[in-house]
């Protein structure tokens, strides 16, 4: 007999298998899930989710697909946060400290309480980047930031109002698109094909025979 | 000791660890062309007749599809029986795209930057696709040793010689502007320090040429473009799923009938071009296999084009990604990179042999582990399942002590989460349903037989043939979604639209009533039954 755990919905209470995810024990429950269940495997975030352990008094957050049940949760799913994008034009910013103080003026009001960094689903940290980003270190911040699925959990706790996941998205478009280097051999191909180079070798081997493929394929060298 | 799995296994790890240094001395042993041909012919899923049914009607009438997509193709219109007001229209467009995943959202901010009127449907979120879960990179041939031709060579070699032609060379020939313009919206390759591109191999290249960002690549190109369609202003409709197209009375595309997937209201969308986009169909659950694939991947715009009419190809070849998770259970399906094998990992049978090159196109080393576990030498899991290790450990001693943090963190955390560490003991997997070859047949520009409909991204057939190639998938959603924009925002200018009507739903209940297919379901599935129900 597979073990069980007691499990709250919305406060309402279900036995569910203990190998269970908070995603699939929903699902287990009689959930058809429309809201609140994306790729099922922890790179989109749209499974936010937040608990409490009956007689613990800490709020956690999590990724429903993610996270194992445990006895006694009680959950909520976020189906939608109010994230507070701004719009601009890439091409039209510069990747100075400015950019971030016009486009996203409240990562100065920061107070450092952490929060943001305590309910990251990922574990990061969060305040760091956001500090990073408040000074115009782009490329710190996009490290710091990269494995954000934009679950918005840390702004659910953000006592600033900081739209976290849109300032580190801002950061690594700037790094990289303007301070990383450019791929001069990148540059370089597509030019060569823009000129034409390739059209005739790409005609050729359009034309030829499938024998003549297999031969050509099973043949060819392997960079080691 | 390090234990985290139960006994059975840690005594099989042993095995690998004890040959671990003289497997790392040699690289095994590439298949010759019989070889390979020998052991798909004897354990592919796809070659298992039982698996597949024939087409009843329609234009692929008489050919094979899974079980599960004839199924559909074979099922009642969602609005057969419903009355749509098809002139009270809601949205009225130039291009509108279905689907806001790689291809969908590429599509949409090129043909917004040709000038054209453009919107996006997408059923669940934008972004919640399969582009965003793409970890191991994107391919193009920028490298002086490489060159299209040869990235020409492993795609339609790797893909068995079925793909078309013109659709390949688009993909290879674009491929590396696609990634200059992926670089210059803001997307973070991995680089040197001197901007030369990090890149590696993958099944079945003969040159390195996958780029990458870490092993979150699509999710990287994903949220940067769904920033930009959201900073273009594109109108996005989300939570709104197209249950059939709309079509006029010179037999043109004129649109698409969209259901709320909140409320159940049905709208329609007015369009002079439309793009499906609808990516894969791995929540189908061909064969019962498990699947790596986003939630809403239910093939859905295979049954509205093929119902209106536009051909499939391919449709019967599916792509099982050998190294899917198989333990433990909460991650049972998800993708475990090719990256991981990229940068070293090799595949070990439970008795610690190497038993094929880690980097065989992957219908072939998705059968070699099937033939493992149906053999004997597979390991076995809690639960009774069977897999082969990933010998994660290798890729620190090949790469440096931080190899697996820095290259392939989402794997790192993935299995963290559960307790097993990677680095110092390997992972098992078994092959998970990844992809669908085949598609909705496209032609070199992206247009289907229906006048005036494209389609792009993996709902696409023709570009891929019977296999396709890691780093093609995340590539051909970026050329052919661009494509599809570029070639709507064309196109569009000429159309004059007819009296729109839904004909054509009536008419393929007819066809479906003639040949008696009562499969009591109606289609497409929008998302899989997951709910249980206990009555």
């Amino acid at each position: 007999m597979e073990k069980m755990v007691n499990v709250y919905f919305f406060g309402k209470k279900y036995s569910v298998p203990a190998s269970l995810t908070i995603m699939t024990a929903m699902e287990y429950a009689g959930y058809t899930l429309k809201r609140g269940c994306g790729c099922r495997h922890g790179f989109c975030g749209a499974c936010a989710t937040i608990y409490r352990i009956k007689g613990q008094n800490e709020l956690k957050t999590c990724l429903a697909c993610s996270t194992q049940v445990e006895e006694g949760m009680y959950i909520a799913s976020i189906p939608f946060f109010p994230t507070d994008k701004r719009v601009y034009e890439i091409k039209d910013l510069k990747p100075n400290q400015q950019v971030m103080m016009e486009l996203y003026p409240e990562i100065y009001s920061c107070i450092g309480c952490n929060a943001c960094t305590k309910a990251c689903t990922q574990s990061l940290n969060v305040m760091q980047y956001i500090a990073y980003a408040q000074r115009g270190e782009f490329e710190k911040c996009a490290e710091e930031s990269f494995d954000c699925v934009s679950c918005g959990c840390c702004s659910v706790r953000c006592p600033a109002g900081i739209s976290h996941p849109m300032v580190g998205l801002l950061a690594r478009r700037l790094n990289g698109k303007y301070i990383a280097p450019e791929a001069e051999h990148l540059t370089k191909r597509v030019e060569e094909i823009n000129n034409g180079e390739f059209d005739s070798m790409i005609e050729q081997i359009m034309q030829k025979p499938i024998t003549e493929m297999k031969e050509l394929y099973n043949t060819r060298e392997i960079e080691k | 000791m390090y234990a985290p799995y139960p006994e059975n296994m840690m005594e099989s790890i042993k095995k690998v660890e004890a040959s671990r240094a003289a497997r790392m001395a040699t690289e095994p042993r590439r298949l010759t062309a019989e070889e390979k041909d020998a052991l798909l012919n004897e354990f592919h899923p796809d070659r298992k007749p039982d698996a597949f049914a024939e087409i009843k009607i329609g234009p692929n009438k008489g050919q094979k599809a899974p079980l599960e997509l004839a199924k559909m193709l074979h099922s009642t219109s969602r609005i057969l029986n419903e009355k749509i007001d098809l002139s009270k229209v809601d949205y009225d467009v130039d291009v509108l795209v279905i689907g806001g995943g790689g291809a969908g959202s590429s599509c949409a901010i090129e043909a917004h930057n040709a000038g054209a009127n453009v919107m996006i449907v997408t059923k669940l979120r934008i972004g919640d696709a399969n582009t965003m879960m793409a970890e191991g990179g994107i391919q193009a041939a920028d490298k002086e040793n490489d060159s299209p031709v040869q990235h020409y060579l492993d795609c339609f070699g790797g893909g068995h010689f079925d793909a078309k032609p013109e659709l390949v060379k688009r993909l290879v020939m674009e491929a590396p502007d696609a990634i200059k313009w992926l670089n210059e919206l803001g997307v973070e390759f991995d680089k040197t320090d001197d901007g030369r591109m990090v890149t590696t191999h993958g099944g079945g290249t003969s040159r390195k040429r996958m780029h990458a960002a870490k092993d979150y690549s699509g999710a990287e190109i994903m949220r940067t473009i769904r920033d930009e369609v959201i900073n273009l202003g594109i109108p996005v409709v989300e939570f709104t799923s197209a249950v059939e197209l709309i079509k006029d009375d010179k037999g043109q595309v004129a649109g698409a009938v969209l259901l709320n997937m909140e409320t159940g209201d049905y709208s329609v969308a007015k369009a002079k071009t439309v793009v499906i986009a609808t990516g894969g169909a791995g929540r189908m659950h061909y064969q019962g296999f498990p699947t790596s694939n986003h939630y809403g991947a239910t093939a859905d715009g295979l049954v509205l084009g093929y119902r209106a009419g536009a051909a499939l190809r391919n449709q019967d070849s599916i792509q099982y990604h050998p190294t899917g998770a198989i333990y433990p259970s909460q991650i049972l399906g998800a993708l475990v990179t090719e990256k991981v094998r990229s940068v070293g990992a090799q595949l070990v049978n439970a008795n610690g042999e190497a038993y094929i090159h880690p980097l065989e196109t992957r219908d072939v080393n998705a059968s070699g582990v099937i033939r493992e576990c149906k053999e004997g030498r597979g390991v076995e899991v809690p639960g009774g399942a069977q897999g082969v290790w990933l010998d994660t450990p290798m890729i620190e001693i090949l790469g440096g002590e931080g190899t697996i943090e820095k290259r392939i963190p989402a794997m790192f955390r993935m299995y963290m989460n559960y307790g097993i560490d990677m680095r110092k003991v390997p992972i098992v997997i078994y092959p998970t349903l990844h992809y669908q070859n085949g598609g909705l047949e496209i032609d070199g520009d992206g247009f289907t037989s229906i006048p005036n409909l494209l389609v792009a991204g993996e709902a696409a057939g023709g570009i891929h043939g019977t296999n396709r190639l890691m780093g093609n998938s995340l590539l051909d959603v970026i050329v052919f979604g661009r494509n599809a924009g570029k070639q709507a925002s064309k196109k569009y200018k000429e159309v004059e639209l007819g009296n729109m009507n839904l004909d054509h739903v009536q008419s393929y209940d007819a066809e479906l009533k003639a040949a008696s297919l009562e499969t009591g379901e109606v289609s497409p599935l929008l998302l899989p039954k997951y709910a249980r129900h206990e009555r």
